[in-house]
């Protein structure tokens, strides 16, 4: 190839122009003629029966089209979809109309919409609105909301225990191999982990803009999504409409993290009031709204066991996973234990025996589902802490623990104890380029000084595996293919129709980067477009880091498509048998004769103008995949933290933080750092500062910025990154997801250097000042 | 329904005309009434910076100025920060080292380190860091952002490009 090859290069990103110069046109950039706001009026306490609602002085507000209530919506409107209903929740536990009609249940939970000229006037409006709520007990803690005698959100019921799963039925068959590695002189660790609810915060809040042409019956939709093709086809079913009715754009998206991955009462309650007052209508969520509103993420309680041989190798892991799934079921709530974390509870490790169980149960709290990792990170985390613990037990060190427990290389593909199939891995040369580059044994040897003089210092090591890239057949209710539609016009210029829906991920440059690689031809002649279901064939967005190994996959296997063909209208040009016929740098020529040739552009006008093309060949040039993966792909690494922890004031600070990572082959090397770095900063917020905090009554204390405290730039140090790569045949781009990486493998390395520093067996996070000291001072 | 008040306001060099309530934000008056939807909206405590601009040529929070207090004020936003078609150094600094994801954080981030680099042109990596806590970042990490900037002063200290209508 004589072009500089494309495909891994650090190029600039084709995105940032529109960006850096606010010329990017995000939701609430939109302006329609006579387009009207809503404001939804939201239920302020965390659990409460509505006795009346009262929106006389409301409509009757200067300014003010309409006002709705439960009575108006839901009888027209069909429910908040649920992919995978399980337990109750079948029976319809947890299912929800747009607007709560007897009983609110979370702080949030919206209860009518305003539609008025201006915003302003929509919250003034809001304002007005007479409810006649009577509060009820909240059941706030999850395991106390699992008691008898704990207040129930949904009283038919009986429970707010949606499901009770524990696989196999019994524990007999662990609890042999626990009883055995004990009496050969092994080893049990346990403890219970807190991973606590967090708030996605993108920093551009939801919205939506919905216009509904009464004359053609057709309603445009554009919201801040990270799914269009599937919110398109959720939302029709929702509001009564065919989905070839219904147009879903989504514009700029300012960050999702998975918390855009849903559909929510908001999108369906514009809908319809454009619906019903033939215009388009403007919603846009506000930060407290957010915080309380859009989903929340993690929120489980962990029990996890191992036992190990006195030599340190792990013989069985039990995990028991709690899970507050808030006060109802959004779009993936109820799986995120059972699709999510049990499949990967042993992590990066060789473990002969698992035994899973879980509770989900319902609390008066905001719905939590998908967050950056989303489950996966709850199980990274169970199995990192466990690694430490037997290390702990043993008085080993716990890289070796590690080291001597990874799968190996020649195990790949490797069916875990949970029967989850891993593609490829080297986790020991992952482990060992992180060590190398930590200096560990020097790091370690700077601890036992320090600690010499008093000091406080912990070195946490975590080397996880995750599952992405998803999916496979069955994976989930609906096929997770990608697709892609490559379409070269008369001027040689390439479109690349993408499903994936970046917001932040860099596609419309590493798709350009497949595609001019493919054909050696510039990338300023080629354009990626996504976020529009007219013009995109059916797609499945972009989470669960599956936008490069899936929706990748698609763009390149439309390429060889359009290669063929293209190499079938060359040979006719070259008059040559298309076997003969070579592609490079851009130019089909004849093998062996290079001099005579025919340009890419050349191909394309050909094909385009029709009229010296080869009778026998369909005119025009386009391609389309749908791509769907046989399995998923599992990235991996090891990241290394060092924690310095103050003894008079418990202020903890990340002195080193070391990231050795592997995505497999790396289309652009300068967005999968940005991945990770960003990444890490979520895990490490999590691990540090941040935690989404309700009092007893239901009253979310962290609906503002002010006090769910966020990564701000003074607060991380700039973390050291390497990687290693190993490619996945699960793909013909050799390449797995990377988004959620990041995050997933540094929420533990963070824990484990606490444990260390304080030389305890667990800490809870975040790690607060006020918590550590406490820790400190107690011990 | 409270009385309007007449405001006159200069946008990147170029002069409004406006009747507003006196409760209306700035960055409402820029985005809605002057549709520069360049400035963001990220939180409603001041806490995020999305919405910083320069006001008299000083960076503000716009969500936390009223329109009728930058009566007869020069205020420059992400659209003014350089003449159209080129680029501030500060901008090429985002660009060439992925100072940026979804975007959306950019355009404050970009006008807090106009003024970060203003008060202080050769910045260490820890007085970045601190002088840009006031602009929160949920998609980088902050890594590259510092390197943006740090980029951005280098190219600054070899000639500097001056924004439309930046005041004093």
């Amino acid at each position: 190839m004589g072009i500089a090859a494309m495909l891994g290069s650090p190029i600039k990103r084709r995105e940032d122009p529109r960006l850096i110069t606010g010329q990017a046109t995000y939701v609430d950039d939109i302006k329609l003629y006579g387009m009207l706001h809503l404001a939804v009026l939201r239920s302020p306490y965390g659990h409460a029966r509505i006795n009346s609602v009262n929106v006389d002085a409301a409509r009757n507000l200067p300014g003010v089209v309409a006002v709705y209530t439960a009575e108006d919506v839901n009888s027209v409107v069909g429910k908040v979809a649920v992919a995978v209903p399980v337990g109750k929740i079948a029976e319809g536990m947890g299912v929800r109309s747009p607007l709560a009609q007897d009983k609110v249940r979370f702080f949030g939970d919206p209860v009518a919409v305003v539609i008025a000229d201006d915003r302003y006037t929509a919250r003034d409006a809001r304002d007005l609105i007479e409810v006649d709520y009577e509060p009820l007990p909240a059941a706030i803690d999850v395991e106390k909301a699992m008691q008898p005698d704990a207040p129930l959100l949904y009283e038919e019921f009986g429970t707010n225990v949606a499901l009770s799963l524990s696989l196999p039925d019994t524990t007999e068959e662990i609890d042999k191999v626990f009883e055995q590695t004990k009496a050969d002189g092994g080893v049990v660790v346990k403890t219970r982990i807190v991973n606590q609810r967090l708030a996605p915060v993108a920093m551009e809040t939801r919205g939506v803009v919905a216009d509904f042409n009464k004359g053609s019956q057709k309603l445009t939709l554009w919201s801040s999504s990270q799914i269009p093709h599937i919110l398109r086809n959720v939302l029709a079913a929702t509001v009564g409409l065919p989905t070839h009715q219904v147009h879903v754009i989504v514009p700029e998206v300012g960050g999702g993290f998975g918390s855009k991955l849903n559909i929510y009462p908001e999108e369906l309650l514009t809908a319809f009031a454009s619906m019903k007052l033939g215009r388009p209508i403007k919603w846009i969520e506000d930060r407290s709204e957010n915080m309380a509103a859009t989903i929340h993420g993690r929120d489980q309680v962990d029990y996890i066991e191992a036992a190990a041989t006195k030599d340190g190798k792990v013989t069985g892991v039990k995990l028991h996973a709690v899970s507050d799934m808030g006060s109802y079921s959004q779009l993936f709530t109820d799986v995120m234990v059972l699709a999510f974390t049990f499949p990967v509870v042993c992590g990066a490790y060789d473990i002969p025996a698992v035994h899973r169980s879980t509770d989900l149960v319902f609390t008066n709290k905001t719905p939590t589902d998908a967050y950056r990792g989303a489950g996966r990170p709850e199980a990274t985390f169970a199995i990192e802490r466990a690694m430490d613990l037997v290390a702990r037990e043993l008085g080993k060190d716990p890289a070796e623990v590690r080291r001597i427990n990874f799968i190996q290389p020649d195990q790949f593909p490797y069916k875990s104890s949970t029967g989850t199939v891993y593609d490829s891995g080297n986790y020991e040369a992952a482990l060992d380029k992180a060590l190398a580059l930590a200096d560990y044994k020097s790091l370690r040897a700077e601890q036992a000084q320090k600690r010499a003089e008093g000091k406080l210092v912990g070195i946490g090591i975590s080397s996880y595996i995750e599952v992405c890239g998803i999916g496979p057949k069955g994976f989930a209710p609906v096929g997770l293919f990608e697709s892609a539609r490559l379409r070269v016009d008369v001027g040689g210029n390439v479109t690349v129709y993408t499903g994936s829906s970046p917001h932040g991920q860099g596609e419309e440059t590493t798709f350009a980067q497949i595609v001019a690689e493919e054909f050696g031809i510039p990338i300023e002649s080629i354009v990626v477009l996504h976020g529009d279901t007219e013009a995109i064939p059916e797609g499945r967005g972009t989470y669960g880091s599956r936008t490069t190994p899936v929706g990748g996959s698609a763009v390149f296997t439309a390429a060889q498509k359009l290669k063929e063909k293209m190499k079938l209208i060359a040979s006719h040009m070259l008059e040559a048998s298309p076997s003969d016929v070579t592609l490079e740098d851009g130019k089909f020529s004849v093998a062996g004769s290079p001099q005579k040739s025919v340009t890419f552009a050349e191909v394309a006008a050909t094909a385009n103008l029709s009229n010296t093309l080869h009778p026998g060949i369909e005119p025009g040039l386009e391609a389309t995949s749908f791509w769907e993966p046989e399995a998923n792909v599992f990235p991996f690494g090891t990241h290394i933290c060092v924690v310095e922890v103050d003894k008079e004031t418990g202020e903890a600070q990340i002195t080193r933080y070391i990231a050795v990572d592997d995505c497999g082959r790396q289309l652009n090397p300068m967005l999968v750092q940005g991945q990770i770095h960003g990444g890490i900063a979520q895990g490490v917020g999590q691990a540090m500062i941040e935690g989404v905090v309700y009092g007893e009554d239901g009253q979310l204390l962290t609906a503002t910025l002010m006090d769910y405290a966020m990564p701000i730039a003074s607060e991380l140090p700039s973390f050291e990154l390497d990687h290693t790569v190993t490619p996945t045949p699960v793909n013909p781009l050799g390449a797995k997801g990377v988004g959620e990486a990041g995050t997933i493998g540094s929420t533990p390395a963070v824990a484990n250097a606490m444990a260390d520093a304080l030389g305890v067996a667990h800490v809870d996070m975040p790690y607060k000042p006020e918590n550590l000291w406490k820790v400190i001072h107690q011990s | 329904m409270t009385m309007k008040r007449e405001i006159t306001v200069t946008v990147n060099g170029k002069q409004h005309h406006s009747s507003v309530e006196p409760r209306l934000l700035l960055v409402h008056y820029l985005r809605d009434v002057l549709d520069l939807t360049g400035t963001h909206i990220g939180c409603d405590t001041s806490q995020c910076g999305a919405c910083t601009v320069l006001l008299n040529g000083e960076s503000v929070k716009s969500c936390t100025v009223l329109a009728v207090q930058a009566d007869g004020c020069e205020v420059t936003t992400i659209e003014g920060l350089a003449p159209e078609g080129s680029l501030h150094p500060i901008q090429e600094g985002f660009w060439e080292k992925h100072g940026l994801q979804c975007g959306f954080c950019t355009p404050g981030m970009i006008m807090a380190s106009y003024q970060l680099l203003k008060d202080n042109p050769n910045p260490t990596e820890k007085e970045i860091r601190k002088g840009l806590e006031g602009n929160i970042c949920r998609c980088t990490g902050y890594q590259n952002i510092v390197r943006a900037v740090q980029h951005a002063a280098e190219q600054m200290r070899t000639g500097a490009a001056e924004p439309v209508g930046a005041g004093e």
